[in-house]
């Protein structure tokens, strides 16, 4: 949410660099040569994200050792050449279970994303586009879930639904549908006031034809980078309910609950919560650094 | 300006009615039977008696009309009752008010601490001639809005308490069981308002009216503080009032990584328990904090920037 709290204002300018891509000129494939060699962090945070969702899908890809079965003899054995990330208090490979735990902790922020999107989207789409008192009655109720903070309506919700993987993700993904349903309410107001739009209705086309032709492909723009934005709160309000113990149960090795796991052992194998927490901070920072690059950076360039 | 401020004092009390319904909802119309949750509660005893059941359902009054039960429910939340927790069986209301105080003296030092360093790392970066610092200090807040705050916590833990052995780990009193727990909290915010300050210094510092005061012979310090910061501080306010009810929410994380009692501590418990008032009590007073706050900030507002004339009743402030 904070991170959306920020630029969610800003998010307008990818639109039209979407369009003008579309054209194929050699000299377009030299200036995203240059646009990526000038930012090494960019191209860094790409190869992040690009292995965390191979070893999402592919877990074998990156390690051959089980993620659940230990081995009794190396309990607590520090990283090293044999195990990368060390090994934990049942001897488990902690890399392996940091590489299997990616699909649990990617799935989960999909599903989130997905909530937030269809649902925030809706409901900006039907205020923007129904207009009248409907509006105001969706916008207040927008508004009062942007007074509940967004862990407490997440939590709220565990309550009710109860725990696993996915009812978090569910959880996180409604606690942060406000500012999608602002965003997307935004864009349809800017999208209905264009000459196009006029345009089709004066020539008599139905409403729905006019909806989803005409205002909802020139409004989506901004949701979606909206979305990418949101990618890393959305990790991070993951793992912070898996760190709780709200997450997928024991065995399972989801991110957070890998942390909450190696918190007993802090004091005498640092590995345990080090090296989980560093690779939450690194793919989220590798997310808001392509989302930033979407949001801006890329329109300005052209 | 009286006007205004009831306008607004009105929109609030809205906005908390509006959050315990909504709160009401998620947690007393969703699957899940609140009275076998509460007598499974706290008891691994196999199947409940069904007699038992029906008495606790009539105790709650879950036997009545969904309408009527919120009605019941919301009178009592506006006498501030909010029903017993189910699994102490003490007041909401008092349960909350008795882990107030520590949560406030965390989320208050670090607030505090977010708005010193991450103003300060702003107004040290637009300030500062020195590229490689400017730079330096830029690329530490996008660092500190992705790191879990959870994880900041236990790695404060690891060095300053398990290597340096300066702080204690865990509970501890007074300021030196506050440092490390409000530093972690301190961290996202922190970032935030360095992000927002530094934004709106660099517009700041490009208006006609720095080069008036350049013009005028104003020293380059001075410029910097007294012209551009008392404008760009504003935007960096709002935001401020934005995250108070997230700082509030974050607690329960850090409580649970520090095992200091509190607001977030008694909520984590809730949620695990299923206490279902309880954690309508929490929901209830995140907005309020949310709400409350704002209303500080928007009515402080005019005070700062005399321009904006709330008479008129405009809404100030970022939407």
């Amino acid at each position: 949410m904070s991170q959306g709290l920020v630029d969610d204002v800003a998010a307008g300018a990818v639109l039209g660099a979407e369009s003008a891509d579309r054209g194929g000129v050699p000299g377009k494939r030299r200036s995203v040569v240059r646009f990526f060699l000038r930012r090494p962090g960019l191209v860094a945070s790409v190869v992040v994200v690009v292995l965390v969702v191979l070893a999402a899908f592919w877990p074998d890809l990156f390690t051959a050792q089980d993620p659940l079965r230990g081995t009794p003899a190396q309990l607590f054995q520090a990283p090293g050449g044999a195990h990368w990330f060390g090994t934990d208090e049942l001897g488990r490979d902690v890399f392996a279970r940091v590489v299997h735990g990616a699909q649990l902790s990617l799935q989960a922020t999909l599903i989130a994303l997905a909530v937030a999107f269809a649902a925030g989207g809706l409901l900006g789409l039907v205020a923007g586009f129904v207009g009248r008192w409907v509006e105001d009655v969706l916008m207040r109720f927008v508004d009062v879930l942007l007074s509940i903070p967004a862990l407490f309506l997440s939590l709220a919700l565990v309550t009710a639904l109860g725990y696993g993987t996915v009812k978090v993700a569910v959880a996180v993904g409604i606690a942060s549908v406000a500012g999608f349903a602002r965003v997307m309410r935004a864009e349809v107001l800017r999208a209905r006031q264009a000459v196009f739009v006029e345009a089709a209705r004066s020539c008599g086309v139905r409403w729905y034809s006019v909806l989803l032709r005409h205002v909802l492909p020139n409004a989506i723009g901004p949701v979606v980078v909206l979305a990418t934005v949101e990618i890393g709160t959305a990790i991070l309000a993951v793992s912070s309910l898996s760190f709780l113990g709200y997450g997928a149960p024991p065995p399972a090795p989801e991110w957070g609950t890998l942390i909450s796991d190696g918190r007993n052992y802090l004091a005498n194998a640092w590995w345990l919560t080090t090296l989980p927490g560093l690779t939450i901070a690194v793919t989220v920072l590798a997310t808001n650094r392509i989302a930033r690059a979407l949001d801006g950076e890329w329109a300005r360039q052209r | 300006m009286r006007r205004y401020v009831i306008r607004r004092i009105a929109q609030a009390v809205g906005v908390l009615w509006a959050a315990y319904t909504i709160s009401f909802l998620v947690l007393d119309f969703l699957p899940g039977d609140p009275v076998s949750a509460m007598a499974g509660a706290g008891s691994d005893a196999g199947p409940v008696d069904p007699a038992q059941l029906a008495r606790l359902r009539h105790e709650y009054g879950f036997d009545k009309p969904v309408l009527l039960q919120y009605l019941d429910y919301l009178g009592k939340a506006v006498r501030g009752d909010f029903g017993d927790s189910i699994s102490t069986g003490r007041p909401v209301t008092a349960t909350l008010a008795e882990a107030l105080p520590q949560t406030l003296a965390l989320a208050g030092a670090a607030l505090l601490l977010a708005v010193v360093f991450g103003g300060g790392l702003a107004v040290l970066a637009t300030y500062t001639n020195q590229r490689w610092l400017r730079q330096l200090l830029l690329s530490l807040p996008p660092l500190g809005v992705s790191v879990p705050t959870f994880w900041i916590g236990l790695m404060l833990v690891e060095l300053f308490s398990f290597r340096l052995r300066l702080f204690p780990a865990f509970g501890g009193d007074g300021l030196r069981g506050l440092a490390l727990p409000a530093v972690a909290l301190a961290v996202p915010t922190g970032a935030i308002v360095a992000q927002v300050l530094a934004k709106s210094l660099l517009t700041a510092l490009d208006e006609a009216y720095i080069e008036t005061a350049r013009a005028k012979g104003a020293g380059r310090a001075r410029i910097h503080l007294r012209h551009a910061l008392r404008n760009a501080s504003l935007p960096a306010l709002t935001v401020v009032g934005l995250l108070a009810g997230q700082m509030m929410a974050n607690s329960v994380v850090i409580e649970t990584v520090f095992s200091r009692d509190g607001i977030g501590r008694v909520t984590a418990s809730a949620v695990t328990v299923q206490d279902i008032p309880l954690v309508q009590g929490v929901v209830v007073f995140g907005s309020l904090v949310f709400v409350v706050v704002n209303l500080v900030v928007d009515l402080v507002y005019p005070l700062l920037d005399p321009r904006i004339v709330v008479a008129t009743g405009r809404r100030v402030g970022v939407a």
